[in-house]
């Protein structure tokens, strides 16, 4: 499609706004975890995983405690429903509006040896603890020579495109944390994920942010395994096999990604093997090298704008890599070098449309 | 004092300008006095008593007489219906999906803009949170403007780009969606106001929620630090998102919270208080003495947003109860009727007439045009010539159609 069609089909778009419709469809996980076959499964939207995570996180370890901007009565997004219930006020309660506040806090609890769940209510209000958490979680261990560190401090916050965030309420912050030694960072793509990657964080050594796709919250149900389970930090997963393009996505954007790859199927009989990266660093990259080297082409997707995107980080890698290997550019679907969009989201999202066209795009070139 | 120096650079061609424009207000000032001093020799000027004002590092503050005629009686209360009435179109559009996203109602807090709006001068400036909409309107924006960026379309405010919590007007640097970054933006205002010597002030306005973030001790450090004229106003609505003061903040005496500031808490309830202290706040930052802190005591009857009940920290009888003893459009009415400065009937023609204006603006906020879609790449970086935008299409980039949404309006006919 060359620009002139875009403009022309977005004209007759924007006469009759589509808003609020979710530009994916959320695909559940195909079969359970290794080893967790066998544990019995719950249905449990997004929200309800991460609740059950952290309501997990509290009973195991009595030192945890969860604190936010209004998480007393769920928080706005209801993640924290009823733990301050189970586990009363000294562990679960509200802090004042400040995230550099809570971020401090969150960092000075956990370098004192306790459990610290920082909730930031959404990942465009991370920015005022931005200090904090580059300047000070990230390099408490590295310049106290190993003597202290804040590696029982999680931050969860919200993430991501929601039809109708705006400015302030739909950006994906990754890339601004990935640039800081120190962090880990990691964004599940539905509620299994979420459940053993959220324990998994609280669980590490090491500082984590944990971005929650909320546009998911509600969106994505699936059968998620009971009990206490941890999925590893730092692996990708492949969810779909394919021969001829890697398709690298996180959060979101991995249902994009999924359905991009079947329309590839029908169209032009193209197999597309999608990998959710899911933890954004440290990044799997063995497995995207592996998967290239069999495919011979690469394409990363995200919602955060191109420059400076993490797929930046994963093309330079992989070219370095896999340079013999490649039968075609690398390429990136991402969101625009504007501003996150109020009523013309519809066009900055990587969509699949978008996303189709990059694998027409690659294996024809 | 690099600061300075930057600045005196950047401003020495407005000065000569300024200096004009501020002759201009002296005159509007002057005139406005007298015209004021004459109305008050009339026998339409009433007076009423104010709840007390509570002072911190004060000796003396603002009246708790006051007087109104019936000219600014009928004003104030048009412009809070106004406001209501609004706020509660807005409201319905969120039910109805119209309007999408976040969208922060005013109802209940009208006392507190209009009353400042009333004290307020020619180049005088605000800049506030996320509770925009009213604030717009008093500021010059039309219900059109408002209702139309609500809802997305080319009508509104910034012609939908912005939505619910960026509306812009000349004197008004907005409202931000960050809780509390606008806290030192209102005291950069005030420093180049004070650099070009206008007798302003920037009324920076912040909830009891935002006073807790610590841009607000910062901001305050440097107003004091160099006596800028900012009047920082908490507006102290009894709940920062869902959680109620007394579990946020150490101390809620918002206005006491500056420490070397000294401050003034209001009833924010009564616009007649709002007033006085604004007018009387002015006069102290007009005379050099620097920043001050206001604490309008508030009410907000919804939710924090639309995705909040406000039902699940407070009980419908504590809203039920604000909204039949403190309400501050029913408590100016009752008062401005008894002293027969209007009557009912006269009122309900305000009504009336307030509700065909909110009708006609819904109109044009459902059915209006959306700006094409080239305007997603305008506004980004002030540039010539027009600049390539990554990722803006399904090649790599496009060059600006468009630099600004301006000229992208004229081009289509709606500048």
């Amino acid at each position: 499609m060359n620009s002139r069609l875009l403009f022309q089909s977005a004209k007759q778009v924007s006469k009759e706004i589509i808003r609020g419709k979710a530009h994916f469809t959320f695909q559940p996980s195909n079969g359970l975890p290794a080893g967790l076959e066998n544990v019995g499964t719950t249905k449990m939207n997004l929200m309800q995983s991460v609740n059950e995570a952290m309501k997990i996180a509290m009973e195991t370890d009595d030192s945890a405690v969860l604190f936010g901007e209004d998480v007393a009565f769920g928080g706005v997004f209801r993640c924290s429903l009823d733990l301050q219930n189970k586990f009363g006020k000294d562990r679960v309660f509200n802090t004042p509006l400040c995230e550099q506040g809570i971020a401090g806090f969150g960092i000075g609890l956990a370098a004192a040896g306790a459990t610290a769940i920082a909730e930031i209510q959404f990942g465009d209000y991370i920015f005022p603890a931005y200090d904090q958490l580059v300047n000070e979680a990230a390099k408490f261990r590295y310049r106290s020579g190993n003597q202290f560190n804040c590696g029982k401090l999680t931050v969860r916050t919200t993430w991501g495109a929601v039809g109708h965030g705006a400015l302030y309420h739909s950006q994906s912050p990754e890339a601004n944390f990935t640039h800081t030694p120190g962090l880990k960072i990691v964004v599940p793509r539905g509620p299994i994920q979420a459940k053993g990657l959220l324990l998994a964080c609280i669980r590490d050594p090491n500082p984590c942010i944990f971005f929650e796709p909320k546009i998911l919250y509600r969106l994505a149900a699936e059968d998620v395994p009971n009990g206490d389970y941890v999925l590893p930090i730092g692996k990708a997963e492949t969810i779909k096999s394919g021969k001829d393009v890697t398709l690298v996505a996180w959060g979101t954007q991995v249902h994009v990604a999924l359905e991009a790859a079947q329309l590839a199927k029908e169209k032009l009989n193209v197999d597309v093997e999608v990998i959710d990266l899911q933890t954004i660093q440290p990044w799997d990259e063995d497995h995207i090298v592996e998967s290239v080297q069999k495919t011979g082409r690469l394409i990363v997707t995200h919602e955060a704008p191109i420059s400076s995107g993490f797929g930046a980080e994963i093309a330079s890698t992989i070219q370095k890599r896999c340079f013999l290997n490649l039968e075609a550019p690398i390429d990136r679907v991402c969101g625009f070098d504007t501003p996150f969009p109020h009523v013309h989201e519809p066009f900055y999202m990587p969509t699949v449309s978008r996303v189709f066209d990059s694998i027409k795009k690659t294996v024809n070139y | 004092m690099s600061i300075f120096g930057a600045l005196k650079i950047s401003l020495v061609e407005r000065i000569w300008a300024n200096m004009a424009l501020f002759a201009k207000q002296l005159q509007t000032i002057t005139a406005g006095g007298l015209r004021s001093q004459q109305v008050r020799m009339a026998s339409n000027e009433v007076s009423f008593h104010t709840k007390p004002y509570k002072l911190h590092k004060l000796d003396n503050g603002p009246n708790t007489s006051v007087t109104l005629n019936r000219d600014d009686a009928l004003s104030y209360y048009r412009q809070m219906q106004v406001i209501r009435r609004m706020e509660s179109a807005a409201g319905n559009l969120y039910k109805e999906k119209k309007i999408r996203g976040f969208c922060h109602l005013y109802s209940g807090q009208e006392a507190c803009a209009v009353g400042m709006k009333a004290a307020m001068v020619q180049g005088d400036a605000v800049i506030t949170a996320y509770r925009c909409h009213g604030w717009t309107y008093l500021l010059g924006s039309t219900v059109t403007q408002v209702l139309a960026e609500l809802t997305g379309r080319m009508a509104g405010n910034v012609h939908g780009k912005g939505g619910s919590m960026h509306m812009y007007t000349d004197s008004f640097y907005g409202g931000n969606g960050i809780v509390g970054a606008q806290q030192p933006l209102g005291a950069g205002v005030a420093l180049a106001m004070k650099y070009r010597e206008q007798k302003n002030v920037c009324v920076t306005l912040y909830g009891d929620g935002a006073a807790n973030q610590g841009q607000l001790f910062e901001a305050t450090n440097m107003a004091k630090l160099w006596d800028l004229p900012v009047l920082f106003v908490c507006e102290n609505n009894g709940f920062g998102m869902g959680t109620p003061v007394e579990r946020s903040s150490a101390s809620v005496e918002y206005y006491t919270r500056g420490d070397y500031v000294p401050g003034i808490w209001v009833d924010g309830m009564d616009v007649l208080a709002v007033r006085e202290a604004t007018r009387w706040a002015k006069e102290y930052c007009d005379s050099g003495k620097g920043p001050l802190m206001l604490e309008m005591a508030t009410y907000r009857y919804h939710g924090h947003s639309m995705s909040d009940p406000g039902t699940s920290y407070r009980t419908r009888d504590e809203i039920q109860e604000v909204r039949k003893t403190r309400d501050p459009i029913t408590g100016f009415k009752d008062r401005i009727i008894t002293a027969s400065l209007a009557t009912e009937e006269e009122l309900k023609a305000i009504d009336k007439e307030v509700r065909k204006e909110v009708d006609e603006a819904l109109k044009i906020a459902t059915t209006d045009g959306v700006l094409p879609p080239e305007a997603l790449y305008c506004d980004i970086y002030h540039n010539t010539p027009a600049q390539p935008v990554r990722g803006a299409l399904i090649e790599d980039t496009i060059v600006q159609p468009y630099k600004t949404s301006a000229d992208l309006l004229k081009a289509i006919g709606r500048a």
